[in-house]
């Protein structure tokens, strides 16, 4: 992508400008705010004792001998908590999670005491000391095998009533059936009926985590009917809406205040251990920090393992005239945002493609393993590893060109998506053509000699943005006519600061680095839904947008209250001094959004509006595979995504690159290993993440020339966009080089030598 | 435990503290000094986040023991623009955009210095070695290389 870095602190033209990130200064100093750094007067730390079993009921939890040691201030467990917090369960979809394990644990690493002490060691020491029984229960970790286990995780279903399509779900029993999506468009039966061919395939993926580099930490200060939590949140709004709900408070008594986040990519979403740290800190009445460590992230939250049962019929032109998906998604034992992964996601589990009939059903499934949630996709990686491995399979079944095949299914522009909502401002052909002119597809290609064989794959993916959602900003010109923006999207490093002041300076002919982000603080901040799925520049955007077209027209018309003549473009400082006879006053504007939304029809999930934007990408992959090791290198990595109009081309492209290299660590070698429940890996020397070395030695990123006709400029979010075709784009390479079809993440050398030695009918054993 | 105390000299001037023969260097940094560009990640020095300088040569404050630093000269990120303009390797940290949420990139220009003090114009593979041992979730790491690089050119010119 041509990155063109303009001239620093030019006024006008502030969109599609190269500006470095506005808090770079403060990063490369070391000197960047983090609740990480974040120490109060008179703090307590607190420490986790964790279930050591994976479903069972506690039959008694022994504290003497931890409370014995000398510097312990307390130690806690869920009766404590009951005494604060009546009613201590919470999460954004089922209230189904209690703050410390009540009666039973349902996972390994279940928070089951706390600790605490002024000096951390003391806490960690004492937490040793900590003793539980159980009566050990059956448990369940296979989202297959949990859709009729007669294990049950949970008696009873609880919706917390803050989607309205999951109320539906209110008091079923004798389920791991969290959430049941379904979307019917045609009749799938009849499409198979009339099919030419007819293809089925399973799909997996593994169980892996965000791992943000700066841990999960969270400070609560309770006062007397008043509380501040300091937290690593993605969501500070939905903290405080559910902090309230817990202690019995209006929302105007709970301050929730974030800094710069070391990394979110969907883990610190919605409330992790925020309802924990403020029912410590009323039961110590001083302040109390919880701050896990590496090992500890392992058991907060991950990604969904899913299990893609797919089938087409295609025709004799190789039109795929029907569809049927079949999604079971691996939750964890508490819900957390699980239920809307398995619905939002079910919009697209058809793939890009223009399909007749249709039939979608997505299972979220509780099990005995640490909850899932959203990472950097909601779910989509997930469906693009099954849905695009599955469409070059029946290319190469058809012996049809892969390109070829795709090209006559795509969703072409205007057509109606699997849900009956049209695909506009969604590229996809586009995309699909530069992938493959990258690839030189077409051109005869060396598929290597020797034990190293080549190959080269590609794939296409489409995302509904989640909708609805809402965002309010707030703008402030102070006296000397500075601006200070207010806006609750937190930046965790994908550059909101930097492209909200973009869009406050293209509004008011500014230059972005004049404009000030206050960092969030529900008191001041307003309300946003949360800072995933790439929604905030589109929501944000124009929420910030609208501000700032306020403040415009106010201070046109203080200009012409004051006598200026149309367009003298007096600045705002003097304005105000010509009004107030001194450095004085505010101009304040405020831009709330919500887009238009029409909720799918329960049974069928139809709709003519399921989102403001899609979200649309394709990736090119070229392989070498050393057949004698199973070793795969990844030579070559394309991505091309649509973003709409990039409001920062150079913040857009490490989005891009950032976004693809760590889903190429889920691709290639990243896996959670559990056993009986227990991660055996729980360390990051023992679960590998993508280094220097491991970056493909040619790596293409392009943002499609595109527009956003409804985003804010043009412009839409792009955070996720670049992790929905890594995986089977690199694949379909390993099949194109070597013959073999990987159906279950990851692409590690183990799995594709024994896929080449069972090809070769001279299969490995198990160890 | 039994506390001592140590002294060195942080960022050139000379400080003591006292310690527990538990206590990293990471956490009398952080906790004395209120210094919070080394932090701790994955605790086991394998990320570089919690990286200082100790004798001239990058350690891992999260291991790196308090006590084995008497006597030491310890240096930390927040030593590097202490004339109040920031360093080279900074400023091409930036203008690269080598950097997302920012919480491993005081590792990394420390690392980056020790590298381009013995290596003054490095290839990528020589670039890829020195800096194995510093992890990024948000995998900027093509936008690193070029800081590097950046950086390089910046120190030549300097000189020159």
């Amino acid at each position: 992508m041509a990155t063109t870095t303009m001239p620093g602190g030019k006024a006008g033209s502030q969109i599609g400008r190269s500006l470095p990130r506005l808090e770079g200064r403060e990063k490369v100093s070391g000197r960047a705010e983090y609740t990480h750094n974040l120490r109060l007067p008179g703090m307590l730390h607190g420490k986790i004792f964790r279930s050591t079993v994976a479903h069972g009921r506690i039959k008694s939890i022994d504290t003497s001998a931890a409370k014995k040691i000398p510097g312990v201030f307390r130690v806690i467990t869920i009766d404590d908590i009951k005494t604060v917090i009546p009613h201590p369960y919470y999460g954004p979809a089922f209230h189904d999670q209690p703050i410390l394990a009540d009666e039973k644990v349902r996972f390994v690493g279940e928070p089951v005491a706390v600790v605490l002490a002024t000096d951390p060691h003391v806490a960690e020491q004492a937490v040793q000391a900590i003793t539980a029984e159980y009566e050990e229960l059956p448990a369940v970790y296979d989202e297959i095998e949990a859709m009729t286990s007669k294990v049950y995780v949970h008696d009873e279903l609880k919706p917390a009533g803050t989607f309205a399509d999951l109320k539906h779900l209110t008091g079923r029993k004798q389920t791991n059936v969290a959430l049941d999506f379904k979307l019917r468009k045609g009749d799938v039966e009849k499409g198979f009926a009339e099919a030419a061919h007819v293809f089925e395939h399973t799909f997996r993926t593994q169980k892996v985590l965000h791992l943000a580099f700066e841990p999960f930490v969270s400070i609560g200060d309770a006062k007397r009917d008043a509380v501040t939590i300091y937290t690593a949140s993605q969501g500070p709004s939905f903290v405080r809406t559910e902090i309230a709900r817990l202690l019995g408070l209006p929302e105007n008594r709970v301050r929730i205040r974030v800094a710069y986040l070391g990394g979110g990519y969907g883990s610190k979403l919605y409330i992790k251990l925020e309802a924990l740290v403020a029912a410590l800190s009323l039961l110590a009445r001083r302040p109390v920090k919880v701050s896990l460590t590496m090992e500890e992230c392992f058991y907060q939250i991950t990604k969904h393992p899913c299990t893609f049962k797919i089938k087409s019929g295609v025709d004799r032109d190789g039109k795929i005239i029907a569809r049927k998906c079949e999604v079971f998604w691996n939750g964890g034992a508490y819900a957390d945002v699980g239920p809307r992964v398995t619905q939002k996601s079910g919009f697209t589990a058809s793939g890009p493609y223009d399909i007749e009939h249709v039939h979608v059903d997505s299972y979220a499934l509780y099990t005995n393993l640490t909850p899932a949630g959203a990472l950097r996709g909601f779910g989509i990686p997930q469906l693009v590893w099954s849905y695009e491995s599955h469409t070059d399979m029946i290319a190469r079944a058809l012996k049809m060109d892969p390109v070829e095949f795709r090209r006559k299914n795509i969703l072409k522009a205007g057509a109606k998506q699997a849900t009956g909502t049209p695909v506009n401002d969604a590229p996809l052909e586009a995309i699909l053509e530069r992938i493959a002119s990258r690839l030189n597809w077409g051109k005869p290609y060396d598929h290597g000699s020797g034990a190293v064989k080549r190959g080269r794959g590609l794939a296409i993916a489409i995302k509904a943005v989640i909708s609805p959602t809402t965002s309010v900003a707030v703008l402030n010109m102070t006296a000397d006519g500075s601006p200070i923006l207010y806006c609750g999207t937190v930046d965790m490093g994908q550059g909101s600061d930097t492209a909200m002041a973009q869009i406050v300076g293209e509004v008011l002919n500014l230059p972005a680095e004049s404009v000030r982000v206050v960092p969030r603080d529900t008191d001041v901040t307003p309300y946003d839904m949360g800072t995933l799925g790439s929604r905030s520049l589109f929501h944000m955007g124009h929420a910030v947008r609208i501000a700032a077209e306020e403040v415009k027209a106010k201070i046109a018309a203080l200009a012409r209250e004051l006598g200026e003549p149309e367009g003298s473009n007096v600045p705002v400082g003097e304005l105000f001094k010509k009004k107030y006879g001194m450095q004085a006053g505010n101009i304040v504007g405020s831009g709330t959004y919500k887009p238009d939304y029409i909720p799918p029809q329960p049974g069928t999930g139809m709709t003519t509006n399921v989102a403001p934007f899609w979200m649309t990408a394709g990736a090119g992959a070229e392989v070498e595979v050393d057949t004698e090791t199973g070793k795969v290198t990844c030579t070559r990595l394309i991505n091309v995504v649509d973003c709409g109009k990039p409001v920062n081309p150079k913040i857009v492209e490490t989005q891009i690159s950032g976004a693809t290299l760590m889903q190429f660590g889920f691709t290639m070698f990243e896996k959670m290993h559990i056993d009986g429940g227990q991660v055996t890996n729980a360390s990051l020397a023992d679960y590998k993440i993508p280094g220097i070395l491991d970056v493909p030695a040619v790596m293409e990123n392009e943002a499609i020339d595109s527009i956003q006709s409804n985003g804010p400029f043009g412009a839409k979010g792009v955070g996720e966009t670049a992790t929905f075709c890594c995986g089977p784009a690199i694949a379909n390479a390993i099949e194109d080089a070597c013959g073999v079809r990987i159906t279950e993440l990851p692409l590690n050398a183990e799995t594709v030598f024994r896929a080449i030695r069972a090809q070769q009918n001279n299969p490995l054993g198990d160890e | 435990m039994a506390a001592r105390t140590i002294s060195f000299t942080l960022n050139g001037e000379p400080v003591s503290a006292e310690i527990a023969p538990h206590h990293t260097i990471l956490e009398v940094i952080r906790n004395e000094f209120a210094l919070y560009g080394a932090r701790e990640s994955c605790g086991q020095g394998l990320c570089g986040c919690c990286t200082v300088i100790v004798n001239g040569t990058a350690v891992s404050g999260c291991l790196y023991l308090a006590a084995f630093a008497d006597g030491a000269a310890v240096t930390t990120v927040e030593s590097l623009d202490a004339s109040g303009a920031l360093d080279p390797v900074q400023e091409a940290f930036i203008e690269q955009g080598a950097f997302q949420c920012g919480f491993c990139t005081p590792g990394f220009i420390l690392m980056t210095k020790q590298l381009l003090d013995r290596h003054p114009d490095p290839d990528d593979d020589t670039i890829k070695h020195w800096l194995s041992g510093n992890l990024c979730r948000c995998a900027a790491y093509p936008e690193i290389i070029q800081a590097v690089k950046s950086a390089a050119r910046k120190r030549a010119a300097a000189r020159s």
